[in-house]
């Protein structure tokens, strides 16, 4: 198949950046996205042009490096899947394809495609951690965890931190991302002993970082490669405002 | 205010919590007032001794009209807090995506909640023209602050047929603020089951029409003649 590109091309953060049109040819459509890619830059090198600078690291869909904005939708029109898992048969032959790095003022463009997602380190070092020391693997009956708990922790923890959430959101907000860490680490005994002082210092890391508020407008979920529900965001809400209210021991 | 609680309010996750406490007073305050405007319909002397009732409540132990002002200054504090919260939250995602994307996907959230912020503001510039008109009666044609019920009557009367148009915008606006707002605030409150969303929605939603078809009746029965 035979496609036109439209990406943004940006030499560095100074640089103001636009939209270049490049032609692909002869794509396979069981190429991934990355794939095609790939080869667009090595026609781009073989031709002396710059390449096109992408995150990508795992191409198996559980790293969180990938990232694109394809055709105005982040990670591209499939439901629950990475750009590195995304198919060139999703498009048809002739298609006019938009890529564009993730906006938001948190996540500034580093060249091309590339933005820096430091924000989300900031977030994570904030308070998504545990202090207890939980040595090798534990026997899974030592600490007895009910099901529902453990099922809604694991959903949460599936997080690859890619920030297609904050990509997608109206508000440029990180709240989904921030809400899966809480909930993940909030629901099990291990995450106990920080809980109360976890949400409120990822919240503060969150808008520090300069990202906007949650509307529960629900744009995160629907394109989530890994389906985090916007229920994680009410667990975030409950246990900010249950923080907020009780004094720290 | 001591550190914790400026943390809190000055946090996004706060100042939803603030938006959604004063947001809840409000949707509250609509149901008791639709409630009493249904009293229309019951005859022209019950409306009049319902809205004098009004200044009353409270009597002896308030004097005559304290607790209307109580009330009062409780909704205004809560609308100011309501608009301060939405408003700088606004500002803040506006702030958040400095560039714009060439190309954006429709977005997927639903009509209620896209229009939000200027779904408050229409409602906003409808209050201060009701209270002009069915308050105080400024804009009223007749204005006549002992007998609501004519008041009523005569502005909805067909011949004003555009106060009537904007009345039932401005309701429609108000549902559809308040299926998103009723569902984001229950959210924001702490609902965080699967089961609980879809329960919570369809509140959302059921306390929208309850609302709208209550305030909608009384202009479109005033209008249409079935009452006079």
């Amino acid at each position: 198949m035979n496609l036109t590109l439209r990406i943004w091309r940006q030499t560095g953060p100074a640089d103001k950046g636009r939209m270049v049109k490049y032609r692909v040819e002869d794509v396979s459509p069981d190429m991934s996205f990355l794939e095609m890619l790939d080869m667009l830059n090595e026609r781009l090198t073989l031709d002396g042009d710059e390449p096109v600078a992408f995150d990508h690291d795992c191409r198996e869909g559980i790293c969180g490096m990938c990232s694109l904005m394809i055709n105005g939708a982040a990670h591209g029109p499939e439901r629950a899947t990475t750009t590195c898992q995304l198919h060139m048969r999703h498009f048809a032959d002739g298609d006019t394809i938009d890529i564009e790095p993730w906006r938001a003022r948190a996540f500034p463009v580093v060249k091309d495609l590339v933005v820096d997602r430091t924000a989300f380190d900031k977030i994570i070092q904030a308070g998504g951690y545990i202090s207890a020391a939980t040595g090798t693997a534990p026997d899974a009956h030592a600490a007895p965890v009910p099901k529902a708990d453990a099922d809604a922790a694991f959903e949460a923890a599936t997080c690859i931190g890619c920030g297609a959430c904050v990509a997608a959101c109206p508000n440029g907000s990180g709240m989904l991302f921030t809400a899966a860490k809480v909930t993940h680490l909030g629901l099990l005994p291990q995450g106990q002993p920080e809980r109360r002082e976890r949400v409120l210092n990822m919240v503060e890391a969150h808008d520090d970082a300069g990202f906007g508020g949650c509307t529960n407008t629900g744009e995160c979920t629907a394109v989530c490669p890994k389906g985090i529900p916007l229920t994680a965001i009410g667990q975030l809400n409950r246990d900010f405002l249950k923080a907020s209210t009780t004094s720290a021991r | 205010m001591d550190l914790a609680t400026r943390r809190v309010t000055r946090s996004t996750v706060g100042k939803k919590a603030v938006m959604a406490v004063t947001g809840v007073a409000m949707v509250l305050f609509l149901l008791l007032h639709m409630l009493g405007n249904l009293k229309i319909f019951v005859g022209a002397e019950d409306f009049d001794h319902y809205a004098h009732w009004l200044r009353t409540i409270g009597m002896p132990v308030l004097p005559e009209t304290w607790f209307l002002w109580i009330q009062r200054v409780g909704l205004l504090v809560a609308v100011i807090a309501h608009i301060w919260s939405a408003t700088s939250l606004a500002l803040r995602a506006r702030a958040a995506r400095p560039v714009k994307y060439a190309h954006r996907r429709p977005v997927k959230g639903s009509y209620a909640a896209r229009t939000m912020r200027w779904g408050g503001v229409i409602i906003v510039l409808f209050v201060v023209y009701h209270i002009l008109d069915l308050t105080t009666g400024h804009l009223n044609p007749v204005g006549d602050r002992a007998h609501p019920h004519a008041n009523v009557v005569a502005d909805f009367a067909p011949e004003r047929w555009y106060v009537t148009l904007f009345y039932v915008l401005a309701v429609v606006a108000l549902a559809f603020h308040l299926r998103h707002g009723v569902f984001s605030a229950l959210r924001t409150l702490g609902q965080h089951t699967q089961s609980g969303e879809r329960r919570a929605r369809f509140f959302a939603l059921a306390v929208a029409v309850v609302i709208a078809a209550g305030f909608l009746s009384v202009p479109i029965a005033v209008t249409t003649g079935v009452i006079q």
